[in-house]
């Protein structure tokens, strides 16, 4: 299902979630999970599988329905000590917890002049391509890039799953990590005590010499596939997955592009306002006299998510990326 | 026959086990008809003099500690101060219910509260001054930062008081809250994990009769706020709230009760805000100063005082200590707000996370290139 994870033998993305917070709950009992459903079913996804049984229904707590209780319960028990890490169940269900994040999660460290941080996880399964009805394919990074005093990371290959959740984990700051669920079930290797580079580094996934693709999250596959679709019409297009919106690695996204000289933003979330509107123009910013070309953005189309019936044509895939390519003004291409 | 004919319940036999089976009988958690009160019942003469009279001590300075930062508004000195007169029975007995290693959720109204828990006066007033969001050490103090947006603290203290009873501490929460607070979801969403979780924890909502402008009629159309409680599963209290001595009970008691594992309980204690909502506020437009007179003889300072004479629990001698300590702190505050604080502009950048993102440093720097240039500036100004 994604040319990351190939299907075969392997674990999961969901496996590898499971597997770090069954790793992080082993090693320190200050971790907590608590949200909906999370506990004897395993989670709607079954990410929390089994934790209960191994943990109890203290570390692995079935809260009432509520997400800001949820998140401010969570925020009471950061303060004494503990590490939650909570689940909303789907993206569009966590905006009922919006205020609990946006003025105490985020700021509780800089309110109190350093006293209390708060390190909590906050796991969103997020994104679209699953033919989910309304208010389960909602693509919301940018609602958290937007406020200061979260870490946003989005995790594209298994490994990074299982790396960037147990150092989400690990963080003193409180960190929105974004699951792409429709890459849930996409199988890779992955060796768990392998080293996967910390939160706020970029990775090249693929090599290039044309232009760069640059994204995270779900659309990483995408734009995997549409670099080796590219390779037919004589492009060598490099892919470069963030892995993290915030920190945003400038330094990486900034060498690839003035090597490179062209750059595509791709994600599916909408494109106004969002977080490529963002990196187009610190690209822009910091690399203007290497640029051959304007930075280009493939988004989600500015409407509400669309039924699952039509959301192929809303999701940006790699006829829209291949567009975008060929809208980089090549000299060297009539 | 209809189908909520009473006679086909008769034949039904009784509810089915399981999850859906009514728990609770409400009886014994809803509050009584009329709010607790101590000053002028034959309560008064059980309770603790020692009590009693650091009370007493506590309404007066903080009465004076509410006029004189209510002051320091006017001159400017404090951005803003939400003055709790009328209600500081309410704030002193929320402090004194409290052990040292309970933890208080206040408000951004409960400044007296806070600083009737000990913390140092001039900290506690850090936030509405302008010069950072909290004065305070929080778990030094074991109090949260007064709380802007209304019944956010709630969920907090429920964490809190949950993850304190997984670790075996005899820790109670308190969460001070106001009357449209309670309208908030937040508020209910607290309540309900509270329940829920049998958190040891503690609301207390100050019904003070209005929400800025709004009074408790347009606010809640329940026979109470307490009455709210028992849809959560948990006791309502129904407190004088001009009654210090009767807050102080009302409170111990749900303060040990939550102690011993008995769970949350929700207390409203009626009382009056006799100033505007803030020094910014014009409060004749809203209410009759016929209401605010009648209140006024209901004074939680002057209500302490007369009883008290009356039981032969106060003395001349005490009044003037109290008096004494009021003016002593009042020319405090006057002294160290004389002045204006000196600032550190890098400052914004130090607690936004645990290490800055290279996004704030490169800002931070950018920041302290600009303030060098000022420096140099006025240096060359000055040659
Ligand atoms: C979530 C939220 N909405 C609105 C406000 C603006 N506001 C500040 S105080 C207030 C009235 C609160 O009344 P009440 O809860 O009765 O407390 P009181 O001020 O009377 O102590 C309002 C609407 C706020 N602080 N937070």
């Amino acid at each position: 299902m994604s040319a990351v994870a190939p299907a075969r033998a392997g674990s999961t993305m969901a496996q590898a979630l499971n597997a770090a917070l069954r790793d992080a709950m082993r090693e320190d009992r200050s971790v907590h999970v608590l949200g909906e459903d999370v506990g004897p079913l395993g989670g709607v996804f079954r990410i929390t599988d089994g934790l209960t049984a191994e943990f109890g229904p203290d570390r692995c707590l079935d809260t009432p329905l509520a997400e800001a209780g949820i998140l401010g319960t969570a925020v009471g028990m950061a303060m004494y000590g503990l590490r939650p890490v909570v689940e909303m169940q789907f993206d569009a269900f966590a905006y009922p917890a919006m205020e609990q994040l946006v003025s105490h999660v985020a700021k509780m460290r800089n309110r109190t002049v350093g006293r209390l941080p708060l390190p909590i996880t906050v796991r969103i399964p997020y994104g679209g391509g699953i033919g989910g009805v309304e208010h389960h394919s909602d693509s919301s990074e940018a609602y958290y890039t937007h406020t200061p005093g979260l870490h946003v990371v989005a995790p594209a290959t298994v490994a990074d799953a299982y790396g960037l959740l147990r150092a989400s984990i690990a963080s003193d700051d409180p960190v929105i990590f974004l699951e792409p669920k429709r890459l849930y079930w996409g199988r890779a290797e992955f060796d768990p005590v392998a080293p996967v580079e910390p939160i706020g580094r970029a990775v090249l996934r693929r090599t290039g010499t044309s232009a760069v693709l640059i994204t995270y999250g779900p659309s990483l596959p995408v734009c995997l596939e549409a670099a080796e679709a590219a390779a037919a019409e004589g492009w060598d297009l490099a892919v470069l997955d963030l892995r993290s919106l915030v920190p945003f690695d400038d330094e990486t996204v900034c060498r690839v592009v003035r090597s490179l000289g062209r750059a595509v933003v791709v994600h599916e979330a909408s494109g106004f306002g969002g977080t490529g509107a963002e990196i187009a123009a610190r690209v822009t910013e910091r690399c203007f006299h290497h640029l051959a070309a304007p930075v280009l953005r493939v988004t989600g189309l500015d409407i509400p998510y669309p039924p699952p019936m039509l959301e192929h044509h809303h999701l940006p895939g790699v006829d829209r990326i291949l567009d975008a390519v060929a809208r980089l003004q090549w000299e060297d291409r009539g | 026959m209809t189908v909520l004919d009473h006679r086909h319940h008769t034949s039904v036999p009784g509810w089915l086990p399981g999850a859906t089976a009514p728990r609770t009988d409400p009886a014994p958690l809803l509050p009584d008809a009329s709010p607790v009160r101590v000053l002028g019942t034959p309560a008064l003469e059980k309770y603790d003099p020692a009590v009693l009279r650091e009370l007493y001590r506590r309404l007066v300075v903080g009465r004076r500690y509410n006029q004189q930062a209510t002051v320091l508004t006017k001159q400017g000195r404090l951005a803003v101060y939400p003055a709790s007169t009328g209600q500081e029975a309410c704030q002193v007995a929320a402090a004194m219910a409290l052990g040292a290693g309970d933890w208080l959720f206040p408000s951004y109204r409960d400044t007296l509260a806070v600083v009737s828990r000990g913390v140092d006066p001039l900290e506690a007033l850090t936030l509405l001054r302008g010069n950072a969001h909290t004065g305070y050490d929080p778990r030094a103090v074991r109090t949260a930062p007064l709380c802007t947006p209304l019944a956010t603290q709630a969920p907090h203290a429920v964490g809190l008081a949950h993850a304190a009873r997984l670790a075996g501490d005899p820790v109670v929460a308190l969460a001070l809250l106001g009357d449209g607070g309670t309208s908030e979801g937040d508020f209910h969403e607290a309540l309900n994990f509270a329940a829920v979780l049998q958190a040891p924890v503690v609301f207390l909502v100050q019904n003070n009769g209005y929400a800025i402008s709004v009074p408790l009629t347009r606010q809640s159309a329940a026979p109470s706020l307490a009455h709210k409680a028992v849809g959560y599963g948990m006791p309502g209290r129904l407190v004088d709230g001009n009654d210090a001595p009767a807050v102080h009970a009302v409170l111990t008691e749900a303060v040990e009760r939550a102690r011993a594992g008995g769970g949350p309980t929700l207390v409203e204690a009626l009382t009056y805000r006799l100033e505007a909502h803030t020094n910014a506020d014009d409060a004749t437009r809203y209410r009759e100063d016929e209401e605010v007179t009648a209140w006024r003889e209901h004074d939680p300072v002057l209500l302490m005082e007369r009883h008290l004479r009356a039981a032969g629990l106060l003395d001349d001698e005490l009044v003037r200590q109290a008096a004494e300590e009021a003016e002593a702190l009042a020319a405090r505050m006057r002294a160290e707000f004389h002045t204006d604080a000196e600032l550190d502009p890098m400052s914004l950048f130090a607690h936004v996370y645990a290490e800055p993102t290279p996004q704030l440093r490169e800002q931070a720097a950018q920041l302290a290139a600009e303030l060098a240039a000022e420096r140099a500036a006025e240096a060359g100004v000055r040659q």
